[in-house]
């Protein structure tokens, strides 16, 4: 820090180099946000300019690098088995997301009519969202089992004569993984939950004068005054639904057909399995601008859907 | 119509509707906690089917219709299946990550968070806005480079990928931090500052035991993460001696894809660490979604 010349030794035998609280408070930011700040650094943006540079690349890691241009990139978009991991990648997120907004926001809904044992109900609901990786999806192997799962033993029971092959079938793999997302739906349930008890009373108290009837109050109250809430957790739930891995390369490997092969699971194989790691990470890249399309896609439309309060409308 | 009969056929008309207007109530009641049991039935019955299918042996588990108590339990199931791969050391492995990525997210996370919370430094907003931004970013971008880096310095099949950038923190858990520590209220700074307390002992004395509750939620969630991170651990580590629980049982399941009670007998066992402490810790979980959520 520049100090003045004059008597420069004294000082500094008598007190410590002179600094302003500014840059005291400079400093001492900077060193408290140092861990993020090295993750940024070298996690992130050091990161993702050397994974565009490998995206140019032809590469093993092993044999060394061969710089080949947009090539990887061109060959993605005439890469069958890409563009079947985007239909099914799309097949997936638009039904789970859907669905898993109406399956959590149901069960919300009657969780909020004040009923008895709310934590024990809570508590259940909730569960299946807790636990996640390998051992659910093991669990989930058996339970979609077509001659000794859980679900067709359920689906005969209520006389289904034959149920589907599930996991095992190209036509119904995909909806039995909808089927487990739903069944976590617990941790998008609590949001709703919150967000149905932070509506103030006043508003229905209002529609009561009114003489709105509960059909009235769901429509023009309570969707409304949640579609903040709906909305946080569709972004987050198209992100992740993007991304879906473990439970895919557990339960069928892409399989059958590649019925089942997600985005991330084909950049997996591709990289880590076949060793075209500059392939890998251009389909990262083509993933990221996807998930970013489809992202700004949902936040655009939520101009017309999405009430804040304190916006005002005519 | 005398004047006793006019008030009787009133009242009658009053009981009448407190009558269907008390029905009313009781049908929706029924109604709504006949769907609530049926529902929790769906969500609950997969694990009940999971304990019975590992504990009734190989001579009931296939049965159709389901058995569902067998004559006799048998626990040897679990005895034999855990014999079969090192799943001690697998489990020893994960909770060495886990405990540590625990201290190093909370420490780490806790810090930054303090940063953008309370000291105001040049440029704090914008690093603040970025940090927002990368939550955006999908891991599989940047997985590669960092697993090159990682190759180069010989580090793979080592825990060091698993568990460094863990103490880097997170923007997640810096972002939900940082909220959490905006709310209390910046006249304790203050005071401190008086008595002369520099921004390490505001941090560790004032905001750190405030901040407990919000703390307790990212532990929890670090636990989650930690326990069943897969893919992390299926890149890095590639001899079975250095398996985690995930990969471990994954491993076990390709090796004994076709035996149902096994397979789900060491599922359970990698479930239970995450349900004891799903049980004891239930506030905290609850609490973590909230806070994110609020944000809307």
């Amino acid at each position: 820090m520049e100090t003045t010349g004059v008597g420069r030794s004294q000082a500094t035998l008598i007190r410590k180099p002179r600094l302003t609280p500014r840059q005291v408070e400079n400093i001492a930011g900077y060193l408290f946000a140092l861990p993020w700040l090295l993750h940024f650094v070298l996690l992130i943006a050091g990161a993702m300019i050397f994974s565009l540079a490998i995206s140019l690349t032809e590469t093993d890691l092993l044999t060394g690098y061969k710089f080949v241009g947009l090539k990887n990139y061109q060959n993605i978009i005439k890469d069958p088995l890409f563009i079947k991991s985007l239909k099914v990648t799309a097949y997936y997120t638009f039904l789970v997301v859907p669905l898993g907004v109406c399956v959590a926001l149901s069960i919300a809904l009657i969780l909020n009519q004040n009923v008895y044992g709310l934590g024990f109900w809570r508590l259940i609901y909730y569960l299946p969202s807790v636990v996640s990786g390998v051992a659910v999806a093991v669990l989930w192997t058996w339970v979609l089992n077509p001659r000794f799962g859980l679900l067709n033993a359920g689906l005969r029971a209520l006389g289904v004569a034959d149920p589907p092959r599930w996991i095992y079938s190209e036509v119904w793999a995909v909806p039995g993984f909808i089927l487990m997302g739903l069944w976590g739906a617990g941790g998008a349930m609590l949001l709703y939950l919150a967000g149905l008890q932070s509506i103030p009373t006043q508003l229905y108290e209002a529609a009561d004068i009114d003489g709105a009837n509960r059909w009235h109050k769901f429509w023009r109250v309570t969707l409304p005054m949640l579609t903040p809430t709906i909305f946080f957790n569709m972004l987050m739930s198209i992100i992740g639904s993007f991304q879906v891995f473990t439970q895919v390369y557990v339960m069928t490997d892409g399989g059958p057909n590649n019925a089942t092969l997600t985005m991330v699971l084909y950049l997996y194989r591709r990289g880590f399995i076949n060793l075209k790691f500059g392939y890998a990470s251009a389909l990262a890249w083509v993933l990221f601008f996807i998930i970013l399309i489809f992202t700004m896609a949902v936040v655009r439309s939520s101009v017309a859907w999405v009430y804040y309060e304190g916006e005002l409308r005519k | 119509m005398s004047l006793q009969a006019q008030l009787q056929e009133r009242l009658r008309v009053t009981d009448w509707r407190i009558v269907r207007l008390r029905a009313g109530r009781v049908v929706g009641q029924v109604i709504t906690y006949s769907v609530l049991s049926v529902g929790a039935f769906i969500f609950a019955i997969p694990f009940l089917w999971m304990l019975s299918t590992s504990l009734k042996g190989e001579a009931y588990a296939y049965r159709v219709p389901i058995v569902w108590i067998p004559p006799e339990f048998k626990w040897s199931t679990y005895t034999e299946a855990w014999r079969m791969l090192p799943f001690g050391l697998f489990y020893r492995n994960t909770a060495f990550i886990t405990v540590m990525n625990i201290i190093g997210i909370t420490l780490s996370s806790s810090l930054v968070a303090f940063a953008f919370a309370r000291i105001r430094f040049v440029g704090r907003d914008v690093l603040f806005l970025i940090l927002l931004s990368t939550m955006m970013l999908p891991s599989q971008v940047t997985l590669i480079p960092i697993y090159v880096v990682w190759a180069r310095l010989k580090a793979v099949n080592t825990f060091w990928p698993l568990i460094v950038p863990e103490w880097l923190s997170n923007a997640y858990n810096v972002f939900l931090l940082r909220q959490f520590m905006m709310t209390i209220t910046p006249e304790y700074d203050d005071a401190a500052r008086i008595d002369g307390a520099g921004w390490a002992r505001i941090y560790s004395q004032i905001i750190m035991p405030m901040s407990k509750p919000a703390l307790g939620v990212i532990a929890i969630q670090a636990f989650a993460w930690n326990w069943n991170n897969f893919l992390g651990p299926l890149i890095y580590l590639n001899e079975t001696r250095k398996y985690t629980v995930s990969i471990g049982l994954r491993l076990f399941q390709t090796m004994q894809a076709s035996k149902m009670p096994e397979t789900m007998a060491m599922s359970v066992v990698a479930l239970i660490p995450v349900l004891i402490m799903f049980f004891i810790a239930q506030r905290y979980f609850i609490q973590g979604i909230v806070i994110t959520g609020v944000k809307g």
